[in-house]
């Protein structure tokens, strides 16, 4: 079993007025339901607008850390969700992300965590 | 019979694809698969001058292979053995899941779909494929490539890596990824051949032991694909297409153009295989872009001369393949088809719009269209132009020829 994110790239600014939102968070339901039924299911959130970002550095961990106000790369597009899913076939998990960039219409991620196991602190409720 | 080097070397390139298929599949990992294999040729190299060839060449080298990977697995640290174990483990989880899907008649048929996953690099795609199935090494696929050894190498570790990382499954897809990913593999394949035909830079027109290759590995799909027509309308259109190399260029290597080969030079052997290859695919009816562009080589390579040549026939199959694939060099193709059947002017209308300024071919077509109309220093224009367009030495030798004896006509 590998644990992957999947990260949806959002582009900067306000969202663009066609943008159908109730249809997209059901289309994205759709997509989590499967993948909770597939039980990949780790988790998964919207992330707030990149202006309320904080970077914080400390120049190789030596010198007391200094804040910014604002995301750690200005790009035209940044980190807007992301979606972390566990399973043993990757084509699966290509999948999923297929569908979720289909149901956002955003370039998305898939990126394998580190080792085989479960990364870091074992999701709650798992 | 004394049992040579290049004996040896030939079983290598021949039996590898399966060795490594079927030892990947043991040991869940490539590299140790490659290992266990390469240990495997190095003892046949002492043993089979002295012994003889065994009955089967391939069996040997497998069971050979077993035998060093788990010899190996024995000598190795305990942690390295605990990993290999959980490995192997791992990969018969992932092979032998419920979702395995589809007959698989031989090993290196999930090779082919792990080489070429999409989620990897074109190029690593092609590395890949021609290290593994083909068993070439690295520094033979950087010579094919014109590209340094270490660029290659970096590329096939990365790749190699990343489907360690990632659990790019080894297997053959679902069903309903099918259809992509076998069209992939093609592609893959006929990127070999068409850089081994017409090589994008060099002084060489081609690289016939590339061109080579890739017929042989169409071979290896068609017999590992028996039921995807589009796999031997691949390898029909590249035996039909290497055919004619040895007509393609004249003693002095220069480019000689297709209307004016020496038709007795064509291998005869190949062009029948392939003709019964394309009869094969009609008799299927399930076309697709790569059996039409097979069936249109047919058509050209079915006449003593080039006059003979069935235009219309070759029109109405540029039409059903611009329905399956319609890119601009499609219709440049057929508009080249059209101005044999409807003459230049028709065929010059045909070019305006399409968006191929940067492809050389196009200026050809160009090149040769308004020199029949007359219009010769227009034509010397795009001579020229197509001779800058190409890194292809030889072809852009002949171009240039091209572009000073049109414009001394000109004159």
């Amino acid at each position: 079993m590998k644990t992957y994110l999947i990260s949806l790239f959002s582009p900067d600014g306000p969202p663009p007025e066609d943008l159908d939102l109730t249809r997209v968070m059901a289309d994205l339901e759709v997509v989590n339901a499967d993948i909770r039924a597939a039980g990949g299911w780790v988790f998964a959130g919207g992330l707030a607008d990149q202006g309320s970002a904080t970077t914080i550095r400390t120049s190789g961990g030596v010198t007391d850390a200094v804040l910014t106000d604002g995301p750690f790369v200005e790009a035209k597009e940044h980190l807007g969700g992301l979606s972390i899913v566990r399973s043993n076939d990757y084509d699966v998990v290509l999948g999923w992300a297929e569908r979720i960039a289909k149901a956002t219409g955003l370039p998305v991620e898939v990126r394998p965590f580190q080792g085989e196991n479960e990364p870091g602190q074992a999701p709650t409720g798992h | 019979m004394a049992v040579t080097s290049a004996d040896i070397a030939r079983v290598f390139r021949a039996e590898h694809g399966r060795a490594v298929s079927v030892l990947i599949r043991a040991l869940g990992d490539i590299d140790a698969a490659e290992d266990a294999v390469q240990d495997a040729f190095t003892v046949a190299v002492e043993r089979w001058p002295r012994e003889g060839m065994p009955p089967s060449p391939a069996g040997w080298i497998i069971t050979t292979a077993r035998r060093r990977a788990i010899d190996r697995l024995r000598r190795e640290s305990t942690r390295e053995v605990r990993q290999a174990e959980s490995a192997v483990l791992h990969a018969v989880h992932l092979t032998d899941g419920p979702d395995e899907e589809g007959p698989v008649k031989d090993e290196r048929l999930r090779l082919v779909f792990t080489c070429c996953h999409p989620a990897l690099s074109r190029e690593a795609q092609v590395a890949l494929t021609l290290r593994l199935l083909g068993g070439l090494t690295t520094p033979e696929i950087a010579h094919a490539f014109l590209v340094p050894e270490a660029t290659m190498a970096q590329r096939i570790v990365r790749a190699k890596s990343k489907i360690r990382t990632a659990g790019i499954p080894y297997r053959v897809p679902r069903d309903e990824d099918l259809p992509a990913r076998v069209t992939s593999v093609l592609r893959v394949l006929y990127l070999v051949f068409t850089e081994g035909h017409t090589a994008t830079a060099g002084d060489d027109l081609g690289r016939p032991d590339l061109a080579a290759e890739a017929i042989r590995l169409g071979r290896v799909l068609v017999e590992l694909m028996p039921d995807e027509p589009e796999a031997a309308g691949l390898l029909a259109l590249m035996l039909l297409t290497e055919a004619r190399r040895p007509a393609r260029t004249d003693s002095s290597g220069e480019l000689v153009p297709l209307a004016d080969q020496d038709r007795s030079l064509w291998d005869a052997t190949m062009i029948a295989e392939g003709h019964a290859l394309v009869r094969r695919c009609l008799r299927r009816d399930a076309p697709g872009p790569y059996q039409l562009q097979a069936a249109i080589s047919a058509v050209h390579t079915d006449t003593a001369d080039a006059a003979g040549t069935d235009w219309s026939q070759v029109v109405a199959l540029y039409d059903h393949l611009l329905r399956l694939a319609p890119t601009d060099v499609v219709r440049l193709n057929r508009a080249v088809a059209v101005a044999e059947l409807d003459g230049p002017q028709a065929a010059l209308g045909l070019l305006d719009g399409l968006d191929l300024t940067a492809y050389a071919p196009f200026h050809v077509v160009r090149a040769e269209l308004l020199g029949r109309l007359g219009r010769s220093g227009e034509s010397a224009a795009a001579w020229e132009r197509a001779a800058q367009l190409s890194d292809n030495a030889p072809q852009a030798r002949h171009l240039r020829r091209r572009a000073a004896a049109t414009a001394a006509e000109h004159k």
